[in-house]
């Protein structure tokens, strides 16, 4: 009989190495293996547990035993050949593609387009399918950040709705049988030199694109080329067509700008160039140490928005008044001559303090115009900037970026012409969905129907395949080859990461159907548009250098100074006599145009501010809801939001909507953000919300007066995350003053609590030899836009719900960005303020847990231990935080097969009745620090972004080691203006919060 | 049965109606088992529970396949009827065992009478307390999870938790109570074996007697070991709706977070468990003709001790709502604020009403005095507990500290059948107890008669 003590097991033989110091070791491996324990141990495959062999070895555990126990492995064995376990392949790569290690994300730069211009992104591949989209830090428009549109596109990638398959009038076809049909429509044409083509598509700013239009109407002079964008920048284009007689495209430089007028510009938050501007301003705006100069911003615009919340002043005013403010601010700085007083107070007001701030920085000032103003507003800020001598310092023109900048409201009144004339034989339409979001008079869904052969080329079998007989599968961009230009027109690149899962096609290979070489790729059509471009000589490495970095180095457009056409920017007299209500539309701010209505991340995306989901809502005043006869007064809090329902009338069309009251909106006004009313979208999308394109005609394309509003007798309820928006002051929960208070007294932030002494709790006190990750955020940076919100979803594998389950009280997101109001419910301060788990020192929900679900790691992390959870929600309960979030059901899709390739495999699939938080994203540290011990080293500071941190725009989040006092994170908590929310309760939050300052005009008395 | 009218003149004041003798005790009580006629209130009132106890398997089935998001609970109201209930449930359990162990020991004799079914009632109030905990969870099936067992993994539950505080305290606290329940039975269960005339009931009531002849020495061990199980059980009554306080005490919600809880808990889960005990007896007593028996006196002793508790009760809502005032804490104030006037307003004020200001008409002696107000007001009380449970759980988590995650819980329907599930559960398990069980003590209740004290007077 053995011994077990004479044995030695592994741990036993690491023992023995560790107790040795030195050169003591062992002096070669031999010495090691001579000893007979570490022989026995090589010969038994589990020494401890085997069983002796013979019955002299273990008279006990003998052969007998052996046999024994063979013999009812032999029986279960038998048991567990009762359930026929499904058939598994596992394939070994033949040949393993370059640096691709299984376990390994790897990351290509690629690009996404909204609007027609690009972004540069980064994709996450995991084995060959895209998880997670990032910021290409190395591209202008992102500098590494991303926006919720783009952080989603990977469900649409994955979303089980997309077309999937070529379809003729209810039929599956092939691709190769809409060609026969295509050349079969061609061949006709040629005699008529292609006058019956009609080509519609959305804003295109490709090179490639445009070069091939350019050979395709060389072969068919009589084509017609039309666009149509919902929401693009119609307005833009025509002001500067008034301001300069020209096309220009205009981008900002925010870094040079102390003072920033936007008129209806959420210039932080939407936009092509939206992340680039909300770097700039937030650096300009960041106070550190003894640095405390910050930017100041007003903001004049009728609906609040994320960049209306960063304001230090900010104007309500109707859409239309902005005209007449535009107006008198030009008069106020010298360059109009219209009135400077009205019959709107509020309009002038500030016209003279603002004019005397932009006056004393001249060249350092910025006037922006927002993208849904007409285009006077335009032309007038085109005028202020240059005479304030801002043009090349902080505004900067250059050529238009779209390949054919054109009117395209006339454009698309062009095709409707010839429609009805029965001129179009061929209709082709690229991508977008005009059935639904063309101006409502066009009737375009029925007039399509006039076209001899209509094909829709689409992510989804939308409104418009509907009124089409083929209905082709479009490549999503993870997909598809193809380029873009960005803001400033540099051209990025689009680089696929996956196979078309439905066999789509990208817009440039259906177009290229109309050429002389109809079938080539994506790849290739991209690759030999740039073949011939370049001028050096060795192309493939200029090539393999351009897809590395996602973009084509130097092809922004040269800046050029056009010459402003002054006489032809009159100011208007007055604002037009209210007629009734102002309609107000925007593109919704999260599902857009609609063209996201079926992206289950961004319906459950809480807008900023208001923080509806799934639903769009006629947006309204708290004083212009006291008209209508709808006061919300006696809501108790806490209670789900329930509006009534409006009718709407405008120009003879009626439209139901729910009321929403929405503090800060302007007076006399109605917002209705577009996108909703779906028919045909899939289903996460269709028929929820209304249809604000319903009411939108080509005149009044952003805002009319002229709406008439009645208020039903019947009520909707709302699905709203955060409901309450009012904040007690006594609640330590978020601060805020102004920056001469700060200079004054640079403790604000504490005042009024006390943080609770060290060693107030009678557990010992947690001790961090290695890391201690932390968390800072910067509430002066941080303007609500909620891409984190998305972010943290693509990231951590976070169910959706659905509205119902919203209105619950269910929703999933890790992170949550708070809205609270403050002061007058007219023009309330907008403050944001992202919360996620606050990982707290003395943590409330460690101590409830019945099970030990939930730890404290020994990087001072709460550990939420899913296996172990059994759901006793204690945890929850007891976070003053509220940031746990509890899987009621079985939320999380185990069934949709495309869905399972969209899951971060580095993160658990929750299951029903566990509950799950914020872990500060611990598969990135862990990876990092894995990374850091095979080099030998400690994690780098800023080598771990957490998901939020790393698509911040404002770059508000930071994380880090907070041992490390030189950390990034380290000197942002170092900072006087540094609290934790509700410290007093002595739960010492890891993650603390920079207060937020402001820098408002003394002039201005609120 | 009562073999002459004057039996059944009520005079208040004495334990046990004139005329009684230790044979007519015996008879009386151990007829309502053994007879074959079921009078139709057993029926209906046992065709209600077993009616919304298959409610509750039908709720059961549809929780444990679906999830608890059947239920109406959300963020931040974590927890929500299923821990009211567990609540409630426990507290009325506890009357059964403050009647048979404390008032044993303080030598109260007229709880003699109503002890075995206020035991009884404990048993099966427990039974449907302790369904909650296990109905709530996440992962149901892992309940053994909160056991300290050995296992795999090397993993123990957090002692740290007041959860296996509970775990411990109840299942303590069943494990006591059944015990004593069934050790009072013996003598009673032998009495059944020799009187019935059906042969299985004599097989079971003889295997369950164990034996019991009635010698002096079982007499004399029996004696022992109830009094050991009282001295026992003592200590429960207060650890475990202390300790079930604690749940709330120990966590950091405002409105929670109370030092006074558990003697506040306990009163009221004794203000509850009279409530209870009333609310069974005076229907019972009157289709059963128990009137000689569960006298007037018994109902209303209870009475005032439903009046004291309620007082203690009262006292406590005034001390919470003065400390909240006194403490000056934003968030503390802000919980009691929200709930005189938040969206809980309305069930507040109720409990207010049915808790402290209706109760004070049983300083009323007619009110006391009569059953019929009597039932009517201890249901108003028990109303009353359970809306002080839910308010006390629901409108603290509902707005707590982060205003922006306030959010208030509104029940489903699967929540109020559960409930009612449980209720059926406690009236299906009772109504079986009184057919087939003598609900009331016959041995205890013989020692009452003048003829006992008079030979132990003698002795």
């Amino acid at each position: 009989m053995n011994d077990s003590s004479e044995k030695l097991d592994l741990a036993a033989v690491r023992a023995k190495l560790q107790g040795a110091h030195g050169r003591e070791y062992w002096r070669s491996l031999e010495d090691l293996a001579a000893t007979p324990e570490f022989q026995e141990l090589m010969e038994r495959e589990f020494p401890r547990q085997s069983i002796g062999w013979s019955e002299d070895e273990d008279p006990v555990k003998g052969r007998r035993n052996f046999l024994k126990l063979m013999s009812a492995s032999l029986a279960l064995a038998g048991l567990s050949a009762c359930t026929r376990q499904p058939t598994e392949f596992i394939t070994p790569y033949i040949r393993q593609p370059e640096d691709l290690i299984p376990g390994r994300p790897l990351f290509y730069a690629t690009s996404t387009t909204l609007n027609g211009v690009a972004t540069g992104v980064l994709a996450e591949s995991h084995e060959g399918r895209p998880t997670k989209i990032e910021g290409n830090p190395e591209h202008a428009a992102s500098l590494g950040a991303c926006s919720a549109f783009s952080q989603a596109s990977v469900l649409g990638l994955y979303d089980p709705d997309r077309m999937t398959t070529v379809n003729y009038a209810g039929e599956t076809r092939s691709w190769g049988m809409f060609f026969g049909a295509l050349r079969e429509a061609l061949t006709a044409q040629k005699s008529k030199n292609g006058a019956g083509i009609r080509i519609l598509t959305e804003t295109i700013t490709s090179p490639t694109m445009a070069d091939q239009f350019k050979r395709i109407r060389q072969m068919y002079p009589g084509l017609k080329w039309h666009q149509w964008e919902p929401a693009g920048p119609h307005g833009a284009r025509a002001g500067a067509q008034m301001a300069f007689g020209q096309p220009v495209n205009t981008y900002y430089d925010f870094s040079a700008a102390n003072v920033i007028v936007s008129l209806d510009s959420d210039f932080l938050a939407s936009g092509p160039a939206s992340l680039r501007y909300a770097r700039q301003f937030a650096a300009k705006r960041r106070v550190r140490g003894d640095k405390t100069e910050m930017n100041r911003l007003y903001v004049v615009e009728p609906m609040p928005t994320p960049t209306g919340s960063k304001a230090d002043h900010r104007l309500a005013l109707r859409a239309a008044d902005i005209e007449v403010f535009a107006g008198a601010l030009s008069t106020a700085i010298g360059v109009g001559k219209g009135p400077r007083s009205g019959d709107n107070n509020d309009v002038y007001k500030w016209l003279d303090p603002i004019g005397k701030d932009l006056a004393s920085n001249k060249g350092a000032s910025l006037i922006i115009a927002g993208e849904c103003q007409p285009p006077s507003v335009h032309a007038f800020a085109h005028a202020m900037n240059a005479a304030l001598g801002n043009v090349g310092k902080t505004v900067f023109y250059t050529d238009p970026i779209e390949a054919e900048p054109v009117d395209q409201l006339a454009s698309l009144l062009d095709l409707v012409k010839d429609l009805d004339a029965g001129q179009v034989d061929l209709l082709l339409i690229l991508g977008g969905n005009p059935a639904y979001n063309a101006p409502v008079e066009l009737g375009l869904r029925d007039r399509f129907a006039k076209a001899r052969v209509a094909a829709h080329l689409s992510l989804y079998d939308n409104e418009t395949s509907r009124a089409c007989q083929w209905r082709l599968p479009e490549a999503h961009f993870l997909e598809a080859w193809g380029d873009a230009r960005g803001f400033d027109g540099s051209v990025a690149l689009q680089q696929p990461l996956i196979q078309p899962l439905y066999g789509g096609k990208a817009a440039s290979e259906v177009l290229q159907m109309l050429t002389d070489h109809p079938e080539m790729a994506s790849r290739d059509i991209v690759r030999a548009y740039w073949a011939g471009q370049h001028s050096g000589a060795d192309f493939e490495t200029w090539w393999r250098r351009s897809l590395h970095d996602g973009f084509i180095a130097n092809s922004a457009l040269p800046v050029k100074t056009p010459a402003l056409h002054g006489e032809s920017i009159v100011a208007p007299a007055r604002a037009p006599k209210l007629n009734g209500l102002e309609v107000i539309f925007r593109p919704d701010p999260a599902v857009y145009d609609g063209r996201f209505a079926n992206n289950g991340w961004l319906q459950e995306f809480p807008r900023p501010i208001t923080k509806i989901t799934w639903d769009n809502a006629a947006i309204l005043s708290p004083a212009t809801a006291h008209q209508l006869g709808l006061d919300s007064a006696n809501r108790p809090s806490g209670v789900n939001i329930v509006g009534k329902m409006l009718e709407l009338t405008y120009q003879g069309r009626t439209l139901r909507a729910p009321a929403w009251i929405q503090p800060g909106h302007a007076d006399g006004a109605i917002t209705l953000h577009l996108g909703y009313g779906r028919t045909r979208a899939g289903r996460s999308g269709t028929g929820i919300g209304f249809n604000a394109f319903g009411l939108r005609t080509g005149q009044a394309m952003w805002h009319d007066t002229g709406l008439q509003a009645k208020a039903l007798s019947d009520s909707y309820e709302f699905a709203t995350p955060s409901i309450d928006h009012t904040l007690d002051p006594r609640r330590h929960i978020f601060r805020a003053a102004d920056i001469e208070d700060y200079r004054k007294d640079p403790n604000f932030a504490h005042e009024g609590t006390e943080d609770p002494p060290p060693g107030l709790t009678i557990y010992p006190e947690w001790k961090y030899p290695g890391y201690a990750w932390g968390m800072a955020i910067d509430l002066t940076a941080c303007m609500g836009c909620g891409a984190c919100v998305v972010a943290c979803q693509a990231e951590n594998n976070i169910a959706v719900v659905g509205k119902d389950q919203v209105r619950r009280g269910r929703s999933m997101q890790w992170l949550r960005v708070d809205s609270y109001y403050s002061g007058d419910p007219a023009n309330p301060g907008i403050v944001n303020q992202p919360v996620p788990c606050m990982q707290c020192e003395n943590a409330p929900c460690e101590l409830v847990c019945p099970v030990q679900a939930t730890n404290h790691s020994s990087e001072g992390l709460n550990d939420m231990v899913y296996n172990r959870c059994v759901g006793t929600r204690y945890c929850s309960n007891n976070c003053p935080y509220k940031v746990r979030r509890f899987n009621f059901y079985l939320f999380s899709d185990y069934e949709t097969p495309s869905l399972k390739l969209l899951n971060n495999p580095d993160v658990t699939v929750r299951s029903r009745g566990v509950m799950e938080k914020c872990t500060y994203c611990v598969q990135r540290i862990n990876a990092a620090k894995i990374d850091s011990e095979k080099e030998g080293r400690k994690v780098r500071d800023g080598e771990i972004q957490t998901a939020c941190q790393a698509t911040c725009p404002t770059e508000a989040i930071i994380f880090g080691n907070v041992n490390d006092p030189e950390s990034r994170v380290s000197k942002m908590k170092a900072e006087k203006l540094n609290y934790g929310m509700l410290a007093e309760l002595n739960t010492r939050p890891r993650t603390t919060y920079l207060a937020e300052l402001r820098n408002p005009n003394s002039g201005i008395e609120d | 049965m009562p073999e002459t009218p004057e039996l059944l003149e009520r005079k208040p004041h004495e334990d046990i109606a004139p005329g009684y003798t230790f044979g007519s005790v015996t008879d009386q009580i151990a007829s309502v088992v053994l007879t074959k006629r079921t009078p139709f209130f057993w029926f209906a009132s046992f065709g209600v529970g077993f009616s919304l106890l298959l409610l509750l398997l039908l709720s059961m089935a549809l929780l444990f396949g679906k999830g608890v998001g059947i239920w109406g609970i959300r963020t931040p109201v974590m927890w929500g009827f299923a821990i009211t209930n567990f609540v409630w449930w426990i507290g009325i359990g506890h009357a059964g065992t403050l009647i048979s162990a404390i008032l044993l020991l303080l030598n109260q004799r007229w709880r003699n009478s109503i002890n075995r079914f206020a035991e009884a009632m404990t048993l099966f109030a427990v039974a449907c307390a302790g369904m909650f905990p296990l109905l709530h969870m996440g992962r149901p099936w892992l309940f053994f999870w909160l056991f300290p067992y050995p296992n795999t993994m090397g993993v123990q539950p957090q002692f740290r938790s007041p959860l296996v505080w509970d775990v411990f305290a109840v299942s303590t606290y069943a494990t006591v109570s059944a015990l004593f329940w069934f050790v009072g039975l013996v003598p009673d269960l032998g009495t059944l074996r020799d009187r019935t005339q059906n042969k299985v009931g004599r097989l079971i009531y003889g295997v369950l007697s164990l034996g019991w002849r009635g010698s002096a020495k079982h007499w004399s061990i029996y004696e022992t070991a109830s009094l050991l199980l009282a001295g026992l059980a003592t200590p429960l009554v207060l650890s475990v709706h202390t300790v079930v306080s604690f749940d709330f005490t120990i966590a950091i919600v405002p409105g929670w977070h109370s030092t006074f809880f558990p003697p506040y808990f306990v009163a009221g889960a004794i203000y509850s468990g009279f409530a209870m005990v009333l609310v069974l007896a005076i229907p019972l007593r009157k289709v059963y003709g128990l009137e000689g028996l569960i006298t007037d006196r018994h109902l209303e002793n209870s009475a005032k001790v439903m009046l004291a508790t309620g007082l203690i009760v009262a006292y406590s809502y005034i001390m919470e709502l003065f400390g909240a005032w006194f403490g000056g804490d934003v968030y503390e104030w802000g919980a009691f604020w929200h709930r005189m006037a938040g969206p809980y307003a309305q069930q507040y004020w109720m409990l207010v009403t049915c808790n402290i200001i209706l109760p004070q008409a049983l300083w009323i002696r007619k009110i006391r005095t009569n059953p019929v107000t009597l039932f009517i007001w201890s249901m108003i009380v028990l109303v009353g507990m359970w809306l002080e449970r839910f308010v006390i759980i629901v409108s603290s988590l509902a707005q707590d500290f982060v205003t922006s995650s306030w959010g208030i819980f509104s029940p489903t329907r699967w929540d109020w059948f559960t409930f009612f599930g449980t209720v059926g559960l406690f009236l299906f398990l009772f109504f079986i107890f009184v057919r087939l069980l003598p609900m009331i003590s016959i041995f205890e209740v013989r020692t009452l008669l003048p003829q006992a004290k008079a030979k132990e007077e003698q002795g």
